[in-house]
């Protein structure tokens, strides 16, 4: 009988490593790590380094204080776009909703009507301020992935205490969530493949827009 | 088994098609420019970091431990992918590779008689020459990478890591989307032709039932994979098609989810001078009611086990592909990626593409170096491709030696007697007085400008100075003698 790619390809793996495995966790553990692991700003600012980083990658902002205000601060992220073509996750609360726009739900929309769509508006799990990132942990009111996607405006709530300094600070936060699809997103797609000129909008959302709220 | 890296097996040897490209005007002005400007911004990016150091050390033990550990955490990730969802395949070479992946893909597509896939950016799959086996295999692959598309739809190979399409200027670009995407009135504005693109390929994105990725980390841990991009194709790909393929370098695996967050800071800003890049995609395994409904890993060897076997070998299955040594190059500036002849180009590719074959292909890349270490300088992993490149010389020359022909080659004989010479200060001094009298011959106004054999090689490009009448040695000898008023004193 032939051995199968897999017991080939680790036997011969076994075969050249020159020691054998001895405590892996813990030789794992004892790599040290001198890097800067948390942030030393304060929220105040934390909060300007994220809005410095927003900016840098064109990316818009709305800055609110109260809850309360989170249905006018939408209504002006969203006033360009005919309203008959907004999309918000089925869990996104309705209080946050304008009233004057009838903004539709994503109840499981095939790809074609979700295409459909000009806007999309989420929550996100955190940001990361010393890289301008938000991060979406998919499902709920941060929408699923093709709903973050295909339409080509993103708006995206961010409270202010969801933001941390550092990237391992981001990742730690969503260590326990790696299980669900996650997307970080730094700004609005781009590229830069033709004479490294950076062009804002290829297939993602061409527009992203965040809105700071909360203490 | 037969390991392939592209079309290394036919490339010419570097000397010959460097000089080609180096009489490629416009080639090396696209390559100059573009090298020049994301040399700047990934400096700047990095001077911004006081942690930089901490994080290359950092990385670079993670990928050591998992390299020494690399089949216990293959099967973790195994387990956790499969507990997830995803199934995990194993690939010996490229062309097992290539046949699970066309096994899979007509699995899916029932009587589709042409079935399409589209594919983010991965340059494992060109590696194993992915798009050449499924054409033969009757499936349109679809590049949506912008770069790669303009490599796909110019019949053109990769000729940077991360900018494939870099030795096009938007002039030819545009010539090329004119012509593929019919589309005569299209301008040369970059945002022009990024909007093509993205036109060109929305329908496809919606329409195609097959994705196909690569990775840039896989987690043990978790049976997490992770894609690193910016256009936000690598989301259209992993996200519509109702079936994801994978195509993993065993090399990827990382043990820890909180481990990426060393990689996650060193790779944006080492590739693309970028704080962070617009998107990373994570996924493990299926998720229901969100993204597509059968996920397949295909882990890949191809010749990289031989690489752990020697620890200075080893090193090299630590890069993450970020391409900041190709643009520091004083090599690659000049001649461009096409010259390697294989699609890992510049210094890591001069290591990489040797290897993977166990030399028996790119046998001159080690030699296209100056062995300045910008290189190692600046890999976010440490790794350190001068020293690499020499061990590689090393063992071609070793491996020469065991043949006849190698064994009569001027330059193996003229090194062997060198070697000899440097054994016996009698007869050093012997080869020096010997030379000083031979250079006579060729001396032009206090030149040579033009040597015989071997030493020709360096008087074609440039002159040498003869060497002085007194050697170091001779005025030491000279110097040391105690003068007659007893000035030296014992």
């Amino acid at each position: 009988m032939s051995v199968t790619a897999r017991e080939a390809i680790l036997a011969r793996i076994h075969a050249a490593l020159p020691e054998p495995p001895r405590d892996i966790a813990g030789s794992h553990a004892s790599i040290q790590r001198l890097y800067r692991q948390t942030g030393t700003l304060d929220a105040h600012g934390r909060l300007d380094l994220f809005i410095d980083r927003l900016l840098d990658y064109d990316t818009e902002i709305i800055q609110i204080e109260a809850e309360s205000e989170l249905p006018f601060a939408i209504e002006r992220a969203l006033e360009h776009y005919d309203p008959q073509r907004i999309l918000a996750p089925a869990e996104f609360p309705s209080a946050w909703l304008p009233d004057s726009v009838p903004i539709q739900r994503d109840h499981a929309l095939s790809t074609s009507e979700l295409d459909h769509f000009e806007s999309i508006v989420t929550t996100c799990e955190i940001a990361i301020a010393s890289t301008g990132t938000i991060v979406l942990v998919h499902g709920g009111a941060q929408g699923r992935r093709a709903a973050t996607l295909l339409p080509d405006h993103h708006v995206c709530l961010v409270r202010r205490d969801q933001v941390v300094e550092t990237v391992p600070e981001g990742l730690a936060a969503i260590a326990a969530q790696s299980h669900r699809p996650i997307t970080t997103i730094s700004g609005p797609s781009a590229t830069a493949d033709i004479e490294m000129t950076r062009i804002r909008g290829v297939h993602g959302p061409r527009r992203l827009t965040v809105i700071l709220y909360g203490r | 088994m037969t390991v392939r890296v592209g079309k290394t097996s036919t490339a010419p040897p570097f000397p010959l098609a460097a000089k080609a490209a180096l009489q490629n005007d416009q080639l090396r002005r696209n390559v100059h420019n573009a090298t020049t400007i994301i040399q700047g911004k990934r400096a700047q990016r990095v001077d911004e970091m006081p942690d930089w150091q901490q994080l290359r050390q950092a990385a670079k033990d993670i990928k050591d431990h998992t390299l020494a550990h690399l089949d216990h955490y293959l099967v973790e990730f195994e387990r956790n992918c499969q507990r997830a969802g995803g199934i995990v395949h194993w690939a010996r070479d490229a062309d097992e590779a290539n046949r699970i992946a066309i096994d899979l893909i007509r699995q899916y597509s029932g009587d589709d008689p042409h079935p399409e896939v589209i594919k983010v950016k991965t340059m494992t799959s060109d590696e194993v020459q992915m798009n050449a086996a499924l054409e033969a295999a009757g499936i349109t692959p679809i590049e949506t990478d912008l770069a790669d598309m303009i490599v796909q739809m110019g019949n053109d190979e990769p000729s940077h890591i991360v900018v494939p399409a870099l030795h096009r200027n938007r002039f030819e670009v545009a010539e090329i989307f004119r012509r593929t995407m019919n589309l005569p009135n299209l301008t040369d504005a970059p945002e022009e032709l990024t909007k093509a693109a993205r036109t060109y390929l929305r329908n496809r994105f919606l329409r195609v039932k097959v994705g196909l990725s690569g990775a840039n980390f896989a987690v043990a841990e978790t049976g997490t994979v992770c894609v690193v991009e910016s256009e936000g194709n690598g989301r259209m790909c992993v996200t519509m098609p109702n079936v994801l393929i994978t195509l993993i370098g065993i090399e990827k695996i990382v043990p820890t989810f909180q481990d990426l967050d060393t990689f996650l800071q060193l790779l944006p800003r080492s590739a693309t001078g970028e704080r962070m890049n617009p998107y990373n995609s994570f996924w493990t395994g299926l998720t229901k009611g969100d993204g597509p409904t059968a996920f397949h890993v295909i882990l890949l060897d191809n010749g990289r086990i031989l690489q752990l076997n020697d620890e200075r070998e080893r090193e090299t299955l630590a890069c993450i592909r970020c391409g900041a040594c190709l643009n520091v190059c004083p090599v690659y500036r000049e001649t461009g990626g096409h010259a390697y002849g294989s699609i890992y180009s510049g210094p890591i590719g001069a290591i990489i593409s040797p290897q993977l074959q166990s030399l028996q292909h790119s046998r001159s890349l080690p030699y296209a170096s100056t062995l300045c270490g910008a290189c190692y300088e600046v890999c976010p992993v440490k790794i350190n491709i001068p020293e690499t490149l020499i061990h590689l010389r090393g063992r071609i020359v070793r491996e020469d030696q065991q043949t006849l022909s190698g064994k009569l080659a001027v330059e193996n004989i003229a090194m062997q007697a060198a070697a000899k010479i440097f054994l016996s200060h009698r007869r050093y001094e012997a080869a020096q007085r010997l030379a000083r009298t031979g250079q006579l011959l060729f001396e032009r106004k206090g030149q040579l400008t033009n040597l015989p054999g071997l030493a020709g090689g360096w008087t074609r490009f440039r002159d040498l100075k003869p060497l002085p009448s007194q050697s170091f040695r001779d005025w030491w000898k000279a110097r040391s003698k105690p003068s007659p008023h007893g000035e030296r004193v014992q």
